[in-house]
């Protein structure tokens, strides 16, 4: 295996795991809180049709940015009302989500484009470019480190750049901040934060609305810009692999950033080398897509320890009897 | 798939028992979706054609899940539809079980043989066309290496896969071909975004000339190809209006014809196998304004070339599906 294909592999990584980044942060705020999001699939799928649609209509990439969040937040929002205001139950109001969003981005786009649900393609302004970071030209002939700049590190789109600011910030708002304090406090123990005088509604709500703008850049990545438009299922079940990174990670950013990518590079490489040969041992296809969700199931089941969640999480807040 | 896609297929399952007169002929779309600018594109396209010429209507049904394609198929049957066309191997089980049943319906499958007295079996010769659009795409390769992406990993698929490395190799033997498939589920006929994943996977190895052949998927090599500044060649529809100039062409197999001349055929279609081969105008590499500028002379007359041979049968080009082995690597 030589450098060049090993950097090729990161940089398919890379593509791969941001969308998992984004939304296993985005699951990180909600469950920190003590809300239970399965969800993030629907929430970035609607992200996705969404941004598809209005960057197509107005050709404008940044505009599709702000109509994928906004759509995420009000399904976040939905779940919010659900499960905070009316205290349902968490895990079947993200189930629903995921069906509305599912049905939901189908029929509108067959109303509006008549295309079967799909989003006719974008091009030019209507997709994020790939940003080519100062120097990537110049560095190019530096021997390795020139190739690893220029090939890894430059030449993403501007949301890659987002998810991985992304995880330091969630990390100093969540450990550094007293809002995070607050946030971390409620979803263990939420009548202590109800004591002490914080709103613990407002708290939950806040951490819903954070992972719908999380999930809304996931969606719109995929759209607008791995992709170039909304197809049917476009996130075929990427929310729940982010879910699963996330008690991978232990409900810790800087985990999270580790889990997202390593199950980026799992799909990078099954990707590349779908059969092997070893000798007379001859590995095929199948099993090598399968890869990633067998070795997903060994480091869940052996190598994280003791993941343990928010201890008030998938419970409601009832301030009174 | 979610609640709300099951109740639009029973809601079209309703509909579509509701009260039917005269035999309307029907097609059924495979997992692709009828938008999948592919292969069950050109099926609409050919009923399309045929609606506008006679004036008649026709019936359609886009399956959501595999446990659709009996549901739909006996209750078109059932409804009187006649004839019923079907794109896609996927159905053949299916078919083979439901065609006795319906003895007097006439069922129409595209790319796979049912041996049933009622049925029509449309088979295309894709590795003849895949082979012609192989010594395209060796040709307008620079760095001698050229790419294919296959949809879901099944014997079809490498009789396109096998045909294209065949011609590949006819122009140039030392070339080599990069394969690779979306995935082992019918899912993967619409994934775009792994398609286009794929696809850069084979630019950064040296790729320059790309094949598709993965129904929805191919959308997203065909992108991922003109992003990164390479040609990439479609599959089943004429695609290359999809990225002008960019799309060296496309392997076109006429499946727009099929449908056409079964439901021209109505309720008399022939039953057997029918064999749409290059001769037949099955298969053929697309010619038109949008990939004009890459076609060079030189390419044209190697096609033709190649085209008259296969034609007279000094060409021989191994069809993967009949010992599912491929001559070349």
């Amino acid at each position: 295996m030589s450098f060049d294909t090993i950097v090729s592999i990161l940089d398919s990584t890379i593509r791969l795991g941001t969308p998992l980044l984004l939304a296993c942060l985005a699951g990180l705020f909600s469950e920190r809180s003590g809300i239970f999001d399965i969800g993030l699939e629907g929430k970035m799928l609607v992200a996705a049709f969404f941004s598809a649609a209005v960057a197509y209509v107005t050709g404008n990439a940044w505009l599709g940015l702000l109509a994928g969040i906004a759509s995420s937040m009000v399904f976040a929002f939905i779940h919010g009302l659900a499960s905070i205001t009316f205290r349902g139950n968490q895990l079947i109001s993200g189930v629903a989500i995921n069906m509305l969003a599912s049905g939901i981005t189908v029929l509108i786009g067959q109303h509006w484009f008549h295309l079967g649900g799909i989003t006719p393609a974008l091009s030019g302004g209507a997709r994020f470019q790939d940003v080519a970071l100062p120097f990537a030209q110049a560095l190019k002939g530096v021997p390795y480190l020139g190739l690893v700049y220029d090939q890894l590190i430059s030449g993403h789109s501007v949301l890659v750049y987002v998810g991985f600011l992304c995880v330091p910030a969630t990390w100093w708002v969540l450990f550094k901040t007293r809002f995070g304090l607050r946030l971390r406090a409620v979803g263990e123990n939420p009548a202590a934060v109800d004591t002490a005088g914080v709103s613990v509604v407002a708290l939950r709500y806040s951490a819903i609305a954070i992972a719908g703008i999380l999930c809304g850049i996931a969606g719109t990545y995929l759209s607008c810009s791995l992709a170039a438009g909304f197809g049917r299922e476009m996130t075929a079940g990427r929310g729940y692999i982010a879910l699963a990174a996330l008690i991978f990670a232990k409900w810790r950013p800087w985990y999270a950033l580790g889990a997202t990518m390593l199950f980026g590079l799992l799909d990078a490489v099954s990707n590349r080398y779908q059969t092997i040969d070893i000798g007379m041992l001859h590995i095929p296809n199948q099993f090598m897509s399968a890869v990633p969700f067998i070795l997903t199931v060994v480091i869940l089941a052996g190598f994280v320890g003791k993941a343990i969640p928010p201890r008030a999480g998938g419970e409601p807040y009832v301030k009174e009897r | 798939m979610s609640c709300i896609t099951k109740f639009l297929g029973a809601g079209a399952v309703l509909a579509f028992t509701a009260g039917v007169a005269a035999a309307e002929p029907a097609i059924i779309y495979d997992l692709g979706g009828k938008y999948d600018k592919s292969f069950n594109e050109a099926a609409w396209h050919g009923a399309q054609r045929w609606a506008k010429e006679s004036g008649k209507k026709f019936r359609e049904v886009e399956i959501q899940s595999e446990a659709q394609r009996e549901q739909v198929l006996k209750r078109l049957a059932q409804s009187g539809a006649n004839p019923i066309a079907m794109t896609g191997f996927a159905f053949a089980d299916v078919l083979n079980k439901v065609a006795p049943e319906f003895p007097k319906t006439k069922f129409a499958i595209v790319d796979s043989v049912v041996k049933q007295p009622n049925v029509q079996s449309i088979v295309f010769t894709e590795e003849q066309g895949s082979y012609l659009v192989g010594i395209m795409a060796a040709m307008a390769s620079k760095t001698g290496t050229v790419g294919f992406i296959g949809g879901m990993d099944i014997p079809l698929i490498h009789k396109f896969e096998c045909g294209y490395a065949q011609g590949v190799k006819s122009v140039n033997a030392k070339d080599k071909v990069i394969v690779n498939y979306t995935g082992t589920t019918p899912a993967a006929w619409n994934d775009p975004v792994k398609g286009s994943e794929l696809a850069k996977g084979q630019i950064s190895q040296g790729a320059d000339v790309i094949y598709a052949a993965a129904g929805g998927t191919g959308v997203g090599v065909l992108q991922a190809a003109a992003d990164g500044k390479i040609l990439s060649i479609g599959v089943d529809s004429d695609q290359n209006y999809l990225h002008p100039g960019q799309v060296l062409t496309s392997m076109t197999k006429r499946v727009d014809n099929a449908i056409y001349n079964v439901f021209k055929a109505g309720a008399n279609l022939k039953p057997g196998v029918k064999v749409m081969d290059l001769k037949a105008g099955g298969v053929a590499p697309a010619m038109d304004k949008y990939n004009a500028k890459l076609v060079t002379p030189a390419m044209k007359a190697a096609v033709d070339k190649a085209t008259k041979g296969i034609e007279d049968g000094s060409i021989k080009v191994h069809d993967y599906t009949t010992d599912n082995k491929c001559p070349v690597e």
